[in-house]
């Protein structure tokens, strides 16, 4: 039984980033701007982010300029005397790291480290030394530098990228769990996973990481691979690597354990299955390892959490897994057969977490509705059941939502398109007035979709057009005549909405009537 | 009543199942949510800064190690040092190394009396890299094979050939041949180099120290006196220092 109460906690813990204390408008602000860069980012598909470890215990020790979590960049002065001070081996020499550590928070300061000679060498040499608290620090020193976004830092931390990738086999949870965040965060640049990463062995050990016990580390894990999943040259450089060594088999392991302790892990590995499966270099593989039947059980699960608290946080872990199942639903060798026991169960899922998420995340709610529309393409037994299920009125509000209503139509279409007896359900229980309230938006692709839905109506249930004529449907289609886009349907639609009126023998106004 | 299924006209709708790639527009925003995840910009409330608050106390703990007992202000912190020192430790030379994989390359290579003889014969240098299999008939070939194929730096802290310690010895001016400067100033009494002393603990470590500066001289000497007081078979718990297990890897 899952305990939902804990179930975000995961997310919260220590990998949440800097914090720094600031008021909730100049949070808002910067995380707008954030989001703003964020999506020039990906439209240049540069999309790269970068995930920062902070210490729970470092604010209790009291060190140099804690307060706030936040210390000035270093002077080149300041950087030199700590460096010698580390070098020098006294008992301050602790303390200069740590306060280097916190010095290398700002990118001024990274640089002017990086520069000095010797500066890595020492970082290095202390990184592998066999004095642990030493070796910590350093360790911290480098995660800062591999946060950096300045290429000239990220080639300075180079030289470690042995050395991180040798304590990944090392018994230190903590140490593991620093290094994997830190290759996890080299391993954006394409040329160094190519060059160094690879070479040196990163798959195997990740994979052996992947054994772990450790929450922490398989987090670790997920996220290390998931910047390697992203990486532009993934297809062909790196998941085949990844497949051939039967991580998705462990993937598809962690992504659906230990959900009660926090979702976490889930999450990494869930956008990790989602690049993989986006590929498409070998979903027949993971389809035989059963990703669908995993997967769809998972996001039941994830259903029921979101209606148990709140669904907040989830959406970073639902997303991910509707992307999957969606596209493996897509691929031609999903076996129907397999998912028949869980289809109806996911049809009410994805319905749950469309009323979870609504209207706070719409992009859950779009992601849905995807989910549905390939449920339904090819499946009359869905579409019956979708059509049957208690939630679906949930499903005509969204028509009115304007980022949702294509993909609520396209479920529609889909449903009437499996002939008379789901077109005579789908007249009588959507009725005609949302669908011709639906013709006075303006959104060309909306008012196309409504056009084709209708026509299919009419196609297999003739009544659907008296009803419609009789509700004044065929000025609610006047309206389109000029349009270019849809002109030829609407006079299309009219002519046959006009036809399967005309002899009214044939079709009997009252039962139409009865439906409203 | 129904129509025939061929429809002419303007209409095209037919179902299928989409299929998206992961650069796809429909999924920007739920890529952009992501990654203000992973950049820590959701904000995860105040609940765990209460939480970081609560720790433990300033307890002391201090490491039961045998010649240890170095005292930590929390668990974390003893259990990276326990972690680092104590699990993957040669029992002759009292050299912790970084991974079991390092030790076990270090144990067949400097305390096997007959890893000498058989690498006359074949392949015995394994790769340092655990997922590599190769071996090799030299440190020097295995050296250049790290530094070739695993693009490994040519100084790689945790394969210092024998010889390089003798050379070390002879020349106490340190010029290239130093993996890290680090040890410049201070390199007589730290405890900096992970491959060369054992830990910070000292005078315990210090009378072993003759054995493990110059392995090539008497290693099986030094192994068998260790061995007539502590059968191999006996393992102290977990962490506890291994020594080379005759029989091994033999076959």
């Amino acid at each position: 039984m899952l305990s939902p109460a804990s179930a975000s906690a995961g997310l919260a813990g220590r990998r949440s980033g800097r914090r720094r204390c600031c008021t909730a408008e100049e949070l808002r602000a910067r995380r707008r701007e954030r989001e703003a860069a964020l999506r020039s980012a990906r439209r240049q598909q540069q999309l790269v982010s970068k995930r920062l470890l902070w210490e729970d215990t470092l604010t209790d020790e009291g060190q140099v300029g804690t307060d706030g979590g936040t210390t000035a960049p270093l002077s080149e002065q300041e950087v030199s005397e700590l460096l010698r001070n580390i070098q020098k081996g006294t008992e301050e020499r602790i303390k200069s790291l740590r306060h280097l550590r916190w010095g290398l928070q700002h990118k001024e300061s990274q640089q002017k480290f990086i520069r000095l000679e010797g500066s890595m060498r020492t970082l290095i040499g202390l990184f592998t030394s066999n004095l642990a608290d030493l070796q910590m620090e350093a360790a911290w020193c480098l995660h800062e530098l591999s946060h950096s976004q300045d290429p000239d830092v990220m080639k300075a931390c180079l030289p470690a990228t042995s050395y991180l990738l040798t304590y990944l086999s090392g018994h230190s949870i903590a140490l593991t769990e620093l290094c994997l965040y830190t290759l996890g965060n080299l391993a954006v640049e394409t040329k160094v996973v190519k060059k160094q990463l690879l070479p040196q062995g990163m798959i195997p050990v990740l994979a052996s990481c992947m054994q772990s016990p450790h929450m922490a580390v398989q987090e670790g894990v997920g996220y290390a691979l998931s910047q390697l999943l992203q990486s532009t040259e993934a297809a062909e450089e790196i998941i085949p690597l990844i497949l051939d060594s039967s991580l998705s088999q462990h993937m598809l392991r962690l992504v659906c354990s230990n959900l009660e302790q926090g979702v976490g892990v889930a999450v990494e590995f869930a956008w990790c299955l989602h690049y993989i499966i986006c590929s498409r270099v070998n979903n027949s593989l993971l389809i035989s390892q059963r990703a669908l039947p995993t997967l769809v059980r998972l996001l039941l699960d994830l259903a029921s959490m979101t209606t148990a608290t709140s669904a907040e946080g989830l959406e970073l872990l639902v997303c991910p897994v509707v992307r999957c199942i969606s596209n493996l639903l897509a691929e031609d060798e999903t076996c129907d057969g397999e998912l028949q026991a869980q289809a109806e169960c996911l049809l009410r899922a994805a319905f749950v977490c469309i009323r979870s998420f609504l209207p706070k995340h719409l992009f859950i709610v779009q992601e849905c509705l995807w989910l549905l529309s390939n449920l339904t393409a090819d499946s009359p037994m869905l579409c019956s059941a979708l059509l049957g299920l208690d939630l679906f009125p949930l499903l005509l509000q969204l028509l009115h939502c304007q980022k949702a209503s294509v993909l609520v139509l396209t479920v529609l279409c889909n449903v009437a398109a499996k002939g008379s007896a789901h077109c005579q359900a789908l007249h009588q229980k959507a009725g005609l007035p949302s669908l011709i309230g639906a013709l006075a938006v303006s959104d060309d692709q909306a008012v196309n979709h409504v056009l084709e839905l209708l026509h299919l109506l009419f196609l297999h249930w003739p009544e659907a057009a008296l009803d419609f004529v009789d509700q004044s449907g065929l000025q609610a289609l006047e309206r389109h005549r000029d349009n270019l886009q849809v002109q030829e349907k609407v006079e299309a639609l009219v002519r046959i909405a006009s036809q399967l009126a005309a002899p009214p023998q044939d079709c009997p106004l009252e039962a139409s009537a009865d439906d409203l | 009543m129904a129509l025939p299924p061929s429809r002419p006209g303007p209409f095209s709708f037919a179902p299928a199942r989409l299929r998206l790639p992961a650069g796809h527009p429909f999924f920007e925003d739920g890529d952009v949510r992501r990654h203000l995840y992973l950049q820590g910009a959701l904000g995860g409330g105040g609940a765990e800064e209460a939480e970081a608050g609560g720790g433990p106390g300033p307890c002391e703990l201090f490491c039961p190690a045998a010649g240890c007992g170095e005292a930590f202000g929390s668990l974390e912190s003893y259990e990276h040092h326990y972690q680092l020192l104590h699990r993957a430790v040669c029992r002759s030379c009292r050299r912790p190394f970084p991974s079991a994989h390092l030790l076990d390359i270090h144990l067949l290579e400097w305390h096997d009396s007959l890893f000498q003889l058989m690498a006359q014969t074949r392949n015995m240098y394994q790769c340092l890299v655990e997922s590599c299999a190769e071996k090799f008939k030299s440190s020097k070939d295995r050296k250049d094979h790290l530094i070739k194929i695993h693009r490994y730096p040519p100084d790689f802290r945790f394969d210092k050939p024998m010889k390089s310690k003798s050379t070390k010895m002879k020349s106490p001016s340190r010029g290239h041949t130093v993996p890290m400067d680090v040890n410049v100033n201070f390199c007589e009494h730290s405890s900096e180099d992970a491959m060369e002393i054992g830990s910070s603990e000292t005078a315990a470590d210090k009378a072993h120290q003759p054995g493990m500066e110059n392995p090539l001289v008497s290693p099986a000497s030094d192994t068998r006196f260790s061995r007539t007081r502590i059968p191999p078979s006996v393992c102290f718990g977990q962490g506890s220092t291994r020594s080379f297990r005759s029989g091994k890897k033999r076959a």
